[in-house]
């Protein structure tokens, strides 16, 4: 090999910025969609938005193969040990986009039943506004997400990861 | 020959678990079911995890205010809710709107039905493995999104109805842009039925799946296109009509096996049906107020006069504070409509306060989808997704 | 028109039963005693009022009434496309009253509904169990005495830290 093909084919960085390229653009979703900002997240992965272009349309259903959650909806009462399992089973790292003003605040239901927001159980990395957030603001939440993966480190994971 | 290959198979009886949380149960919904091999011999249903206690909200909100509250009842087709709501309020309080709202009421409506049923089918469709119809579909869905975006302002919880009228009038031009999507409603249409209607595998795993008889379908409470394809032929818009569709020539779908496939046609057909009402809709629209008269006490003034005059300020105030504002009659009033699920009733008891006594949402999903356990019943597990995909079951307005 | 001529029918045949019959915008309420509500609603239903379009109930704490519940049938004729409105009052100290589900199926859920928000209970309900509220909820919260707020249902959950090393984290 020539010296000029080493300069030209090799490429020096840490380990942690390489691996947090690759995560952060190969996130995983797992929607937890309840109510109406999980019709509009079905918007989000629909031909006119397409998450694909951020990475993140490989959608799986099962907790355990996925890598961030989003919460879409109102969590009831009766919701929220389910939701909390959901996140248990998840592998780290993890991250969390809670969509919408209800997932994020409880939004208009104030009430017995909905839980006013549900980074009071659960940590929340990036928060959507929005009742329901229009399909360009999620992809924004994504794109901020990205950012704060970028910026993890490994040395986090043991204790409290990205604070 | 495999050793043992001509003995049945022992199986087990066996207890599944499927859901809340699984991508065929919409959301919130969560079935215990008894296996025996794969046939499922009883389903138990348990909802309820989406309860957000709207009906506790209701009493606390005033008429105006609750609006917002039922678009998130059903998020397929929020203008229907919103309509039906405001009938039973304007019912309590006897007030006549004028016809120009009306009409623009039932073309709202009739977009929010084609918009339902096509998210509907294509969800039907993937849950049976069928990725094409969902995406050509939902595409048609963002066309009426732009719609109601440009009518309403938002996409999905729209709040367009005012107890009296409208928030505002529909936009010039408008029609031209609906007569556009309208258009592609029947290219669309048609695709999906190119699609499906003949498919094999689609025909097998809908015909002849969760069959519903008409005796049953009175018993269970059903209504809308659950109980039009059992051979019922009840459509509110016809036997009672409300907002004036006694003057729209449209006809009712029906079909009478009463099983998964009939359900998408009647669903396929009324948007065809909705079509030809939006059409007439936009012909016949006649000019005028799009709120009642304000010297009634009942309207609250338009944005820009709020904004920019003080006599339409204070007029807000006295509409909105908390000891003067609009106050019905004491009494109850209970208006069933028509929505893209079945028979959408508001039932508001009025103590003669500013806010409702109590609101009650008659919801079709509830009736709709207790008629379950019954036809999961001697089922296979895989025809699970096929039934309740063809219920149309939104958990918002199930739950509450 | 089926409606008046089974308004008196019933007033003829329960003359006690009947509270009474009034109109409001048209619609006619029929006011009777919970615990003969069957015996009513069948007639309703051998008479044309074929479907069970809605049950609910309304708890009269402040509204006035002649009894603290009224659980509220709406019957709808297919036939005649005629809507009534039947109003069966049952007491607060005993909130119970014969259940529909022998008539219609449909009272299933929604008298379950009815007493999980509202704690009336239904005699011969084959399966009356909370329907919306989890198993261990307390309290009915569409009674009017139960705040809206609630009693700190929604605060009652385990907290999950972040990270895998959940004791180093605290
Ligand atoms: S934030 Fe709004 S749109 Fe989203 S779930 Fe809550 S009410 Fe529905």
């Amino acid at each position: 090999m020539q010296p000029d093909d080493i300069k030209s084919n090799i490429l020096t960085t840490t380990l942690e910025s390489a691996v947090n390229w690759g995560r952060k653009h190969s996130l995983w979703p797992m929607p937890f969609g309840t109510a109406c900002c999980g019709i509009e997240f079905m918007a989000v992965l629909a031909a006119r938005t397409d998450i694909a272009r951020f990475g993140a349309e490989a959608i799986r259903f099962s907790p355990r193969q996925s890598d961030l959650l989003i919460v879409a909806g109102r969590i009831s009462i009766k919701m929220m040990p389910v939701l909390i399992r959901i996140y248990e089973q998840m592998p780290e790292p993890k991250w969390v986009i809670a969509m919408g003003a209800c997932a994020s605040t409880g939004g208009v239901f104030d009430t017995y039943s909905v839980i006013q927001g549900v980074d009071k159980f659960i940590p929340v990395d990036v928060y959507v506004p929005g009742c329901p957030p229009r399909p360009e603001g999620v992809v924004e939440g994504l794109i901020k997400l990205q950012k704060l993966v970028e910026t993890e480190k490994f040395s986090d994971y043991s204790t409290t990861r990205g604070k | 020959m495999v050793q043992g290959a001509d003995q049945p198979m022992d199986t087990e009886r066996m207890v599944l678990n499927f859901g809340p949380q699984h991508p065929s149960t919409h959301g919130t919904l969560r079935i215990i079911m008894e296996l025996e091999g794969e046939t499922v011999i009883k389903g138990t249903p348990e909802i309820g995890y989406l309860h957000s206690g709207f009906e506790k909200l209701g009493e606390y909100l005033d008429y105006n205010q609750y609006i917002t509250i039922t678009d998130r009842m059903n998020y397929l087709s929020p203008l229907c809710n919103n309509v039906a709501y405001a009938l039973t309020a304007e019912k309590l309080m006897g007030l006549e709107v004028s016809k120009r709202t009306e009409y623009i009421r039932v073309l709202m409506c009739e977009l929010s039905r084609i918009a339902d049923h096509i998210l509907n089918v294509g969800m039907l469709a993937v849950d049976l493995g069928a990725l094409t119809a969902f995406l050509y579909g939902f595409q048609l869905r963002e066309d009426i999104y732009d719609l109601f975006e440009i009518a309403t302002g938002t996409r999905l919880t729209t709040s367009y109805t005012l107890v009296g009228g409208l928030m505002r009038d529909i936009p010039d031009k408008f029609d031209e842009a609906v007569i556009k999507v309208l258009d592609n409603v029947d290219v669309v249409a048609r695709d999906i039925e190119t699609l499906l209607n003949k498919n094999r595998i689609w025909q097998d795993r809908t015909k002849d799946i969760g069959i519903i008889s008409k005796e049953d379908a009175i018993s269970y409470g059903l209504s809308g296109p659950m109980a039009r394809a059992s051979g019922i032929d009840w459509d509110i818009r016809v036997q009672e009509p409300y907002s004036r569709y006694e003057e729209f020539d449209f006809d009712v779908a029906i079909a009478l096996n009463g099983d998964v496939f009939d359900r998408y046609l009647v669903r396929m057909e009324e948007m065809r049906q909705s079509v030809k009402i939006c059409r007439q809709a936009l012909d016949k629209m006649p000019a005028g107020d799009v709120m009642v008269d304000p010297d009634l006490g009942f309207s609250l003034p338009p944005k820009d006069e709020v904004y920019n005059s003080i006599e339409g300020l204070i007029y807000h105030f006295e509409i909105t504070m908390r000891n003067r504002g609009m106050t019905p009659p004491i009494g109850e009033a209970y208006v069933a409509t028509e929505s893209p699920n079945g028979e959408l009733g508001f039932y508001i008891v009025s103590d003669g306060g500013r806010v409702p006594y109590r609101v009650r949402t008659r919801p079709p999903s509830l009736m709709n989808y207790s008629i379950f356990p019954k036809l999961i019943e001697g089922h296979m597990l895989s025809d699970a997704p096929a039934i309740i995909g063809s219920t149309n079951v939104i958990a918002g307005e199930l739950d509450r | 028109m089926l409606l008046p001529k089974i308004i008196t029918k019933v007033q003829d045949k329960f003359p006690s039963v009947t509270l009474d019959t009034t109109q409001f915008a048209g619609e006619d309420i029929i006011h009777i005693q919970g615990s003969y509500n069957l015996d009513v609603l069948k007639l309703f239903r051998d008479n044309g009022f074929n479907f069970l379009a809605d049950i609910t109930a309304i708890d009269n704490l402040t509204l006035g009434g002649f009894e603290r519940f009224a659980v509220v049938y709406h019957l709808l004729s297919h036939e005649t496309a005629e809507r009534v409105t039947i109003k069966a009052y049952v007491p607060e100290d005993q909130p119970e009253l014969p259940s529909a589900e022998s008539l219609w199926k449909t009272a299933d859920w929604q008298e379950r509904e009815i007493y999980d928000l509202f704690g009336i209970s239904f005699k011969g309900h084959p399966n009356l169990i909370r329907i919306m509220n989890p198993d261990d909820f307390q309290g009915h919260p569409l009674r009017k005495d139960y705040p809206r707020l609630g009693r700190k249902e929604r605060d009652d959950f385990p907290v999950v830290k972040r990270g895998i090393n959940k004791e180093a984290a605290q």
